[in-house]
């Protein structure tokens, strides 16, 4: 069948500078570029481009310019673009659009409509550069109050603390399964994670031995497809987390296609190479409320009760109520996943229209928490599209604990978000398993530019807690006085906890 | 959020700044003494006030009635007092009532004022404790009548208090006519308000007085944590909350001022890590635990209850703290140059570090500074 779609992107080569050193040959793994030694000059199949601007970067001579094709149809509000060439696709394939990363369509971005505040005259704002500024957080579940008592003369701690996660920095790297990524990229999230003094999380794809020695900055997931898990996996871990659902896709399950699972993967996940790996849509021992709490209890049975057990679900429409019975069934974190949260693959119908933004999600379950009297029981993990650290410090106001960042994470190793994640061809090396390609993340490189990322946000978020007056950031955590909201209707501010700017 | 039309607090104000001068007196030894120091220190530090409120807390000032709660209630309009009257006569024995002594000075619209003696009637359920019904008849009042406001409810002490300076206050309530054995003195600057009596300090419930100079950056989640504990923060001030996480610290939960200083004021991690194992777990423990309490942002306070006077100041100490001692007597103020006026020569004087605790207990000569117990964080 002929196709009717046309190529979103042109390549745009000026022929006087480009020096045919085929870089941008090798490097595109779309194969867009090719050298024709007749001509001696360098061509492209505009129809493969991507925009993932792999070849943009490496040309020595910056000979290559990707330009979106003018050409298109007539504008039209309605049907845009992007709504012909998905019904022209779905014509001539006859199946479900599948699409990389998180939502990107316009909805609110709350964060852009919150502002913060800063100290004038009658306190001071303190400058981190010269005064301590605290960012250390633990995550797991805390008792009411303490039990004390004096002897001889020394004070003794009678209760007994859950176990308690110690993060140096409110940023952790969010659940990206092996599989989706290659070993190199999870090797430099175990590292900069531990050198960051923080946590990777492994996703649902099993670990590989090799990064074990990095158990203790890592959080074992535990998802519908059970890949990889087993005692050691589970041993190794400073935490588990139990993968209900995801920001991308909520309600649904996971598909790993067999042609990425190699022999290597096929190990860690405990299934044969080259078959398909299908997390199902729920988790098929957890159809209420008290299945979650037996699973919560069976992974605490298998370790001892030495690790907090997170729960990570989707924000959705009743994520106070789902996350009250979370902390009840004895979840010690909850994890939420907003509407914004990527992925390696989903039906980009599930990812651009179900579930909500992270901040609604976040304000209402912190606040539910309280009104129950239950927040302290659980740490609360906000993840979905998090950019700057002016985010991350606008959702520990609104009430999260810390953050999950996984896209930030994938940009500062090279990913431009181009959205083909699920081609498992990354230029880039990120979300691909060929050994080929993998090799362009190099561990040494890659975890440095991720232990950078880190710094230079954790520097921010205290620039902007000094501003405040703050030097402790329990003291930020849920402080939504800190907060003022601007263009907003009264039912948001309410929802948010925030008050208008200028009130 | 919150609802307004609830408070008693005709401006509505909202987070309450200010600045202040403070002041402490104490006599170890439970000797009853008059206001002419306490007031003359106050008074000193006027420029640290702008007439905005003033006030005084008094322990052992009414021997007569010392196991009567003694409310001292303002109202603003005469159907506020007709409806609390209803409500004290329906809900406490009444053992004396009386408008209180007044005279002409230099204050601000003054309100009626009104105090009462009195004990749990016979509708307190059996099982509830004394302190815990006055308190929820207190909030009640202050929360359902209306322009009425308690604002001293302890028992053989009192709070005075109102919008002007201190020294007007006293010479409006006639405070020479008192004594007592701790008194406390609050001079105010507040930045946001016309000031209403109600929002002066000291801040009291049952006999925990507060008085607290500053601005807790930390107010929305110190506020938000105690509100999971039943506490309605009706004022809108840092006071309030200082006041009410003594309350649930000490008094409900049973701790110690000494670890009760380490939530408020903790040392930092850096500090904690390098400490003993066991008294880092300890230390580590009270701020994964109490984290929410922790009081961020500058403040010196004074807290008084019977028995005790504490002198408190944030952990970077950003609002001064002097401390002295001669005799049995036990000074804190926001300036050594106040306790200095009244006594010129004292045994001992020094200024407390930060998140240092200077605690005066009855009966004990030694007044505990730095902390003890093992838990020697800094």
């Amino acid at each position: 069948m002929k196709s009717y779609l046309s190529p979103e992107y042109m390549v745009e080569r000026d022929q006087d500078q480009c020096i045919r050193c085929k870089v941008c040959v090798n490097q595109c793994t779309y194969e867009t570029h090719y050298y024709d030694a007749e001509d001696d000059a360098v061509y492209s199949r505009d129809e493969n481009c991507t925009n993932c601007q792999r070849c943009v970067v490496f040309c020595p001579t910056h000979a290559i310019t990707i330009k979106k094709n003018q050409n298109t149809y007539r504008e039209n509000v309605n049907w845009t673009y992007e709504a012909i060439t998905a019904i022209k696709k779905q014509a001539e394939t006859g199946g479900v659009i599948i699409t990389g990363m998180g939502c990107d369509k316009p909805y609110l971005t709350y964060w852009d409509k919150l502002l913060l505040n800063a100290s004038q005259v009658t306190n001071p704002s303190i400058d981190p550069l010269r005064e301590p500024m605290e960012i250390r957080t633990y995550l797991g579940a805390k008792p009411d109050k303490l039990e004390l008592e004096i002897e001889e003369g020394d004070i003794v701690l009678k209760t007994e603390l859950a176990p308690q996660l110690c993060i140096e920095t409110p940023i952790l790297f969010s659940a990206i399964s092996y599989g989706a990524v290659s070993l190199n990229v999870h090797e430099s999230l175990a590292r900069a994670a531990t050198e960051s003094g923080t946590l990777f999380n492994t996703g649902e794809g099993g670990l590989d031995p090799m990064l074990y020695k990095y158990g203790d900055h890592t959080i074992v997931q535990v998802a519908s497809g059970r890949f990889g898990v087993h005692p050691d996996y589970l041993h190794i871990a400073a935490a588990i987390e139990i993968k209900i659902g995801q920001g991308a896709k909520p309600g649904i399950g996971g598909h790993l296609p067999g042609m990425k699972v190699s022999e290597d993967i096929a190990r860690t996940r405990m299934i044969p190479m080259g078959t398909d790996a299908l997390s199902p849509a729920p988790q098929h021992d957890i159809y209420s409320i008290e299945d979650l709490r037996q699973l919560i209890y069976a992974l605490k049975e298998a370790t001892d009760y030495t690790k907090p057990i997170s729960v990570k679900i989707a924000a959705v429409h009743n994520s106070a109520a789902i996350a009250s019975g979370m902390v009840r069934a004895g979840a010690d974190i909850i994890a939420l996943d907003g509407v914004r949260g990527a992925t390696g693959a989903a039906p980009k119908i599930i990812r651009d229209n179900v579930g909500i933004p992270i901040e609604l999600a976040l304000a209402s379950v912190d606040q539910r928490l309280r009104e129950e009297g239950i927040r302290n029981r659980a740490s609360i993990i906000a993840g979905g599209g998090f950019r700057s650290s002016a985010d991350v410090v606008k959702a520990i106001a609104l009430g999260a604990d810390a953050v999950y960042i996984g896209t930030a994470a994938l940009i500062a190793m090279g990913c431009t978000v181009c959205q083909k994640c699920y081609l498992g061809k990354c230029p880039w090396g990120i979300a691909t398993t060929d050994p080929w390609i993998s090799k362009r993340i190099n561990p040494d490189i890659a975890s440095k530019r991720l232990v950078n990322l880190l710094r230079g946000w954790g520097m921010e978020i205290k620039e902007m807690m000094g501003g405040m007056g703050i030097n402790a950031i329990e003291s930020l955590r849920g402080n939504r006085l800190h907060l003022r909201g601007v263009g907003l209707t009264d039912t948001e501010l309410r929802i948010l906890g925030v008050r208008m700017a200028g009130d | 959020m919150k609802d307004t039309g609830r408070i008693n607090n005709p401006y509505n104000e909202d987070k309450v700044i200010d600045a202040c001068s403070l002041f402490g007196m104490m006599n170890l030894e439970g000797k009853r003494f008059s206001s002419r120091d306490p007031v003359k220190a106050i008074s000193n530090m006027h420029e640290r006030g702008n007439g905005l409120g003033g006030g005084y807390a008094v322990y052992g000032l009414y021997p007569e009635y010392k196991d009567d709660y003694a409310f001292h209630i303002m109202y603003l309009s005469k159907e506020a007092k007709e409806k609390t009257d209803k409500l004290l006569n329906e809900n406490f024995d009444i053992i004396h009532n009386e408008e209180m002594p007044t005279r002409e000075s230099d204050v601000w619209n003054p309100p009626l004022v009104w105090r009462y003696f009195v004990q749990p009637g016979r509708k307190k359920p059996k099982n509830q404790p004394a302190d815990d019904y006055v308190i929820e008849n207190v909030t009640r009042i202050n929360t359902e009548t209306g322009k009425a406001f308690v604002f001293s409810s302890g028992k053989n002490m009192g709070v005075f208090k109102g919008v002007g300076f201190p020294e007007d206050i006293a010479e409006y309530f006639c405070l020479e006519e008192y004594q007592g054995y701790i008194w406390v003195c609050h001079g105010r600057f507040p930045t946001n308000t016309p000031g209403w009596w109600g929002g002066a300090h000291p801040f009291n419930i049952l006999d925990w007085t507060v008085v607290h100079n500053g601005e807790l950056s930390s107010y929305g989640i110190n506020r938000r944590y105690l509100e999971m504990y039943g506490y309605k923060c009706t004022m809108q001030t840092d006071t309030e909350v200082l006041a009410y996480a003594f309350d649930l610290l000490m008094r409900r939960q049973g701790l110690l001022i000494e670890i009760v200083s380490q939530i408020l004021a903790p040392p930092f991690w850096n500090e904690i890590d390098t400490l003993r194992p066991e008294h880092g777990q300890v230390l580590r423990a009270l701020r994964q635990t109490y984290g929410s309490l922790l009081m961020n942002g500058p403040f010196s306070v004074i807290v008084a209850h019977h028995g005790e006077m504490i002198g408190l100041t944030d952990r970077i100490k950003l609002r001064p703290l002097a401390a002295g001692i001669r005799g049995d007597f036990l000074y804190l103020s926001s300036e050594e140059a106040a306790i200095r006026l009244v006594s010129p020569v004292l045994d001992k004087s020094w200024n407390p570090g930060g998140g240092e605790p200077v605690v005066g207990r009855l009966g004990s000569r030694r007044v505990i500074s730095v902390l003890t117990l093992g838990v020697i964080g800094r």
